[in-house]
């Protein structure tokens, strides 16, 4: 089996985010990127999935859309244990965009197991996973909370409102997953970081998408009136304001 | 022309999530100078379509069909794009919630329709049509364009009123055309907690953090959920310790929540667990720490011992109760 994890590019989730002049970018002055969180996760359950069956997966392939800036998070993967990558040469302009590109390079190729993380922490769109997974007319189960592969065999469980139901699929598919994937991200030790650099890193130049949508303005969301501070000896005006002033009780 | 708006439904009934949906494709029909058409998928009594008119829609069309009796991604969405197709929708609009996520995507590929998931409000201008969404878990705002002529959008959770708008509303019973490759996914067991109040449908949630000293400590939390009919929730350290089970852990690495109102008990407000919370309408902090970040998201604060605070927070709230 092969799988194939997306990964996608964004700033660490620490960082503060500032908007250039003209309000019509985030301003990425100085800003560390990682491995979106979500697709870390991914890739760490495929690693641990090979670990635990070296004979029946073969290879981990990770792919990303993005330009030569985004090659050192596509190494930190290489380096955690993928076995190769592909770099779709273009700006990831919208989702439907990234989806149709991964798309293209995906259809020819024999992958069984698709991972997308849900969410990215950047746009948090959640739509690139199930995108894909409708462009190579392939099916997806989506908030994957668990996954396994067990003599070949594939079980998956996906989160449901009050708990969760346990899938049964065809393969190839998409699994769109989440927070339960994987307990902790793989981390990369220095045998695999220096593995990284010789790894396979494929450059490949975009197919004729368009995007759908396009961001005309970003802003900040206005600034939060300051706490109303209450006596923990005074706990009756703090019913008072619940009652009747923001009236939530 | 059309709005068509998909609405879940549970064990045959709607949920108030369901009655934002149709208010706010009420907003955006009355912005494009058309109309509502609602989709329904399951077992749905007519009394219960019927509901679909006091929020403004003139048209319920409902799919009753075994094979769709469990989500399945891909049949699902040929269903609903099939109806956006013969209903001539130029808006689909979709809950931001587990169904919409698995599935809108998958629609807005079938109909070469632009998306934006997570939005905020109603679309602010319709030519260009831009809609509003939050980005970077909130620390940020995107106005998106969308340029097909199919627009899709998901509506991020608690953030739309419930508007009523009664109108006459026909039912349309309808059988799809299904094909066998869009069931190539079968849930094989179903397991989930019955009972309480679901985590993520809750108006009002109870929270509790390490501050709480350990899990003896917690029949307080329960006492005043139950007491205002929420439910309870906690922090990732609280859920990891063991103290809770892990499906109350709310915060980046758990659940997203945005209920009305949000206690926070002995929790210092880590920028990952304010992740989960920041979309409460009102936040209430009880903490020892007055440096404790919570305070700075908080809209009332308490500086004080929770095991003491909490016990009289129940006590008053029993009082106007008239209990």
């Amino acid at each position: 089996m092969k799988i194939l994890v997306c990964l996608s590019n964004v700033p660490d989730t620490t960082t503060k985010i500032r908007l250039t002049p003209d309000n019509q970018s985030i301003d990425v002055t100085g800003v560390q990127w990682i491995i979106n969180p979500w697709d870390e996760l991914a890739l760490s359950r495929a690693i641990e999935l090979k670990e635990k069956n070296p004979a029946v997966i073969e290879k981990i392939t990770v792919i990303t859309v993005g330009n030569k800036e985004t090659e050192p998070t596509i190494r930190k993967a290489l380096a955690m244990g993928a076995d190769d990558a592909v770099r779709i040469n273009a700006e990831p302009r919208d989702a439907y965009f990234v989806a149709g590109q991964l798309a293209e390079v995906i259809k020819n190729q024999p992958y069984e197991i698709i991972l997308c993380g849900i969410e990215s922490s950047d746009h948090n769109g959640c739509t690139v996973g199930a995108m894909l997974s409708e462009f190579l007319e392939v099916p997806s189960v989506s908030s994957v909370s668990f996954l396994d592969v067990e003599n070949g065999n594939v079980s998956l469980n996906r989160e449901v409102d009050g708990g969760y139901e346990k899938i049964q699929t065809s393969l190839p598919f998409v699994a769109i997953v989440q927070k339960g994937i994987a307990l902790e991200p793989k981390i990369a030790a220095m045998r695999g970081i220096m593995a990284a650099r010789t790894k396979p890193l494929q450059v490949v130049e975009p197919a004729n998408i368009e995007a759908l949508t396009e961001v005309t303005a970003y802003e900040l969301p206005a600034a939060k009136a300051s706490c109303k501070m209450i006596g923990a000896d005074n706990i009756a005006q703090l019913v008072d304001l619940l009652r009747n002033e923001a009236k939530v009780i | 022309m059309s709005v068509l708006v998909y609405i879940e439904n549970w064990d045959g009934k709607f949920k108030k999530l369901s009655f934002e949906l149709l208010s706010y494709s009420y907003g955006i029909a009355k912005q494009l100078n058309t109309s509502v058409v609602a989709l329904s998928i399951g077992n749905v009594a007519e009394e219960e379509l019927k509901k679909a008119g006091n929020y403004g829609v003139s048209k319920v069309i409902s799919v009753n069909d075994t094979k769709l009796n469990q989500l399945v991604n891909q049949a699902y969405a040929s269903v609903i794009s099939q109806v956006a197709v013969k209903e001539e929708a130029s808006v689909v609009v979709f809950a931001n919630n587990l169904t919409g996520k698995a599935v809108a995507p998958r629609v807005s590929v079938k109909l070469k329709a632009g998306m934006v998931s997570g939005a905020v409000a109603l679309p602010v201008s319709t030519e260009p049509f831009v809609v509003k969404k939050k980005i970077y878990t909130g620390k940020a705002i995107a106005s998106v364009a969308v340029k097909s002529a199919i627009k899709i959008i998901t509506l991020a959770q608690n953030s739309f009123g419930i508007a009523e708008n009664p109108a006459e509303v026909t039912i349309e019973n309808l059988t799809p055309v299904m094909a066998d490759k869009d069931f190539a996914t079968t849930v094989i067991e179903a397991n989930k907690q019955t009972g309480k109040i679901l985590l993520t449908d809750a108006e009002i949630v109870v929270s509790g953090g390490r501050g709480m000293k350990g899990p003896e400590c917690w029949p307080p939390i329960e006492e005043l959920a139950e007491l205002l009919g929420g439910a309870t929730a906690c922090s990732r350290p609280v859920a990891d310790e063991g103290w809770r089970p892990h499906y109350e852990h709310v915060g980046q690495t758990g659940k997203i929540i945005a209920p009305n109102l949000y206690f926070a008990f002995g929790i210092s407000g880590a920028i990952q667990h304010l992740g989960g919370v920041s979309s409460s309408k009102i936040i209430v902090a009880v903490n020892k720490d007055k440096d404790a970040p919570i305070f700075e998201a908080a809209d009332y604060g308490v500086v004080g011992d929770v095991n003491v605070v909490l016990p009289e927070l129940i006590k008053l709230i029993k009082e106007a109760k008239g209990q």
